[in-house]
């Protein structure tokens, strides 16, 4: 296969797709937000337990969607649970920046979510990489209860 | 008229008409399997709408010049052909509009607002492309009016048609269905649909986008009172579209956009307008685009619809074989009967990395929902992955995707 489709596809990107960390829900005291993407059909629902600061206790997803928002919404909870508010939105904007624009460093905090720098030479797909992150700006943004999140909004 | 079909088609020497096809894709041939999306355009096409811009462009119906005089002639006449491709009576009936979307807009507009009022009921389909459900939902809600919808039968992707006695009640003023459905193919027995709208007084609309460069069409034998089409579906230009409508109700029909060339006379108070078609025609029309529908119906013609059909078919099945044989694949739709499309779901694979690891081999796929978001829930599949057929693709091609397809589940899997 070719170089810009195993640079997209990376064995831990698949890996995350196939076997998704942290998916479920948590039953108490979670913000809940559905981000879904119209075009092709991928749903997330995300729950996130912010603590007194708005620092990120526990996080978790369910949903569909193909192997780069699962992958990406996997990698997300892994990266975000136990942040405070400010990491997790610096985060957030590394992670646009990494997928969006051509960086010759990605960010080294971002750590395994650099796998998804491969999304960037495939413009249609950047929207699925983004999907969980959009749910969980949202939940940032709202206090508590649920929230809605679409790709074409 | 056109001229008589030869008895034997050169399918590879029609291939090279097309100049798009013959290109490569990341180091690949490609592979164009997104015909349902849109067709590509051959060469007599292509030259038809540079000559008519080299030469005859003007604006029509109105000027006293040479130019526009050819220009006028190059439009009503390509819409006497286009009468003379589905069968209508006259050519009258033919509404040209920027594609089937716009047609049937045209119709619940203008029908549906002088025809409906509250407790009404339209009937639908719920194998309809958002085009022919978005228009009546919008109308809905205008009037007051009620959707109704014959449901499809989730194994085989057929409409349970033995409800249609129920759902046919004397409230529903239009019956509106697809011919072909665009997302799993499906093929509907449209004669019948209509026959049976008849039956209660009720208007029936054709949704004949996936069918009209697909297989002979004759208005007057499938009994509708109006169809749709779009040309960039059977390789005219995108924007060039078709209403067929029945003179009768035509007539009886309302404008919905205003503005010149449908007009009588108009003074500051008050207008009286044209009789159809131009009644609903508002605006310089797509001229050029109608120049290149016209070539686009000479060109099927003389390969004839049939001929595309069977070709069609013949490839369709070989990919339904060829697909059963790949564990793993789920293949949608109807066994037999259905258009020049398969529609799957890989277990492996969702249908967005499928389509986009296709591209990389300069394989053009479909994956997604097909803009058939109600079916797809009824079928319980977020999307599927979509083939979608035209003459110019050949067996090859089909058994080169199956190689993809084989690969994809590898890398996936």
């Amino acid at each position: 296969m070719n170089a810009e489709l195993d640079e997209l596809y990376q064995q831990v990107l698949l890996d995350h797709a196939k076997r998704p960390r942290n998916f479920g829900e948590i039953a108490e005291g979670a913000v809940h937000v559905h981000g879904d993407n119209p075009s092709c059909g991928d749903e997330i629902h995300l729950h996130v337990r912010f603590g007194e600061d708005r620092g990120v206790e526990e996080i978790k997803f369910t949903g569909h969607g193909c192997a780069i928002s699962l992958a990406s919404a996997s990698l997300m909870t892994m990266k975000l649970r136990g942040r405070t508010a400010a990491e997790a939105t610096a985060l957030a904007t590394a992670l646009r920046e990494l997928v969006t624009t051509e960086v010759a460093e990605p960010t080294a905090a971002l750590g395994d979510l650099r796998v998804l720098g491969g999304v960037r030479k495939f413009p249609q797909r950047v929207k699925c990489a983004m999907l969980p992150w959009r749910a969980f700006e949202q939940a940032q943004a709202g206090n508590a209860g649920s929230g809605r999140v679409s790709t074409e909004a | 008229m056109h001229a008589p079909a030869p008895r034997s088609i050169d399918w590879a020497a029609l291939r090279a008409d097309f100049p798009i096809l013959q290109q490569e894709i990341r180091g690949r041939p490609l592979i164009y399997f997104d015909n349902a999306a849109s067709t590509q355009r051959p060469r007599a096409v292509l030259d038809a709408l540079r000559h008519f811009d080299e030469h005859d462009h003007a604006n029509v119906h109105r000027g006293l010049h040479e130019l526009s005089s050819r220009a006028t002639d190059a439009y009503e006449g390509a819409r006497q052909k286009v009468a003379r491709f589905i069968g209508a009576a006259n050519a009258e009936e033919i509404v040209f509009t920027r594609g089937t979307t716009e047609a049937i807009n045209l119709v619940a507009n203008s029908w549906g607002a002088k025809f409906l009022k509250a407790g009404d009921v339209i009937l639908l389909t719920e194998l309809e492309h958002h085009s022919n459900l978005v228009p009546w939902q919008l109308l809905a809600e205008r009037t007051g009016a009620r959707l109704r919808f014959v449901p499809v039968r989730v194994e085989d992707g057929t409409l349970e048609l033995e409800q249609l006695g129920a759902l046919l009640t004397p409230e529903v003023k239009l019956f509106a269905f697809t011919h072909i459905s665009n997302g799993i193919g499906t093929i509907n027995p449209v004669a019948e649909l209509c026959r049976a709208a008849r039956a209660v007084g009720a208007v029936s609309l054709v949704d004949a986008a996936q069918s009209a460069g697909h297989l002979p069409l004759d208005v007057q034998q499938i009994g509708c009172d109006f169809l749709a089409f779009s040309g960039h579906k059977m390789c005219a230009p995108t924007g060039t579209g078709v209403l067929y409508g029945r003179a009768e109700i035509l007539e009886q029909m309302p404008p919905w956009h205003g503005g010149g060339e449908m007009i009588v006379s108009v003074t500051l108070e008050k207008s009286t307008f044209k009789t159809p078609p131009h009644r609903f025609e508002a605006g310089t029309p797509n001229i050029s685009g109608a120049v290149g529908l016209a070539a686009a119906i000479d060109y099927l013609e003389q390969i004839g619809r049939d001929r595309i059909f069977a070709h069609d078919r013949a490839l369709t099945e070989h990919a339904q074989v060829q697909l059963a044989g790949i564990p793993g694949v789920q293949v949608l739709g109807p066994r037999e009967e259905r258009g020049a499309l398969v529609s799957f779901v890989m277990e492996s694979a969702h249908p967005h990395d499928l389509t986009t690891f296709a591209d990389q081999q300069g394989l053009a796929l479909r994956g997604g929902h097909h803009c058939n978001q109600p079916l797809m829930r009824k079928l319980k599949l977020p999307g599927t992955t979509r083939a979608s057929f035209y003459f110019y693709n050949t067996h090859a091609e089909v058994d080169a995707m199956m190689e993809i397809l084989r690969a994809a589940q590898r890398y996936f899997g």
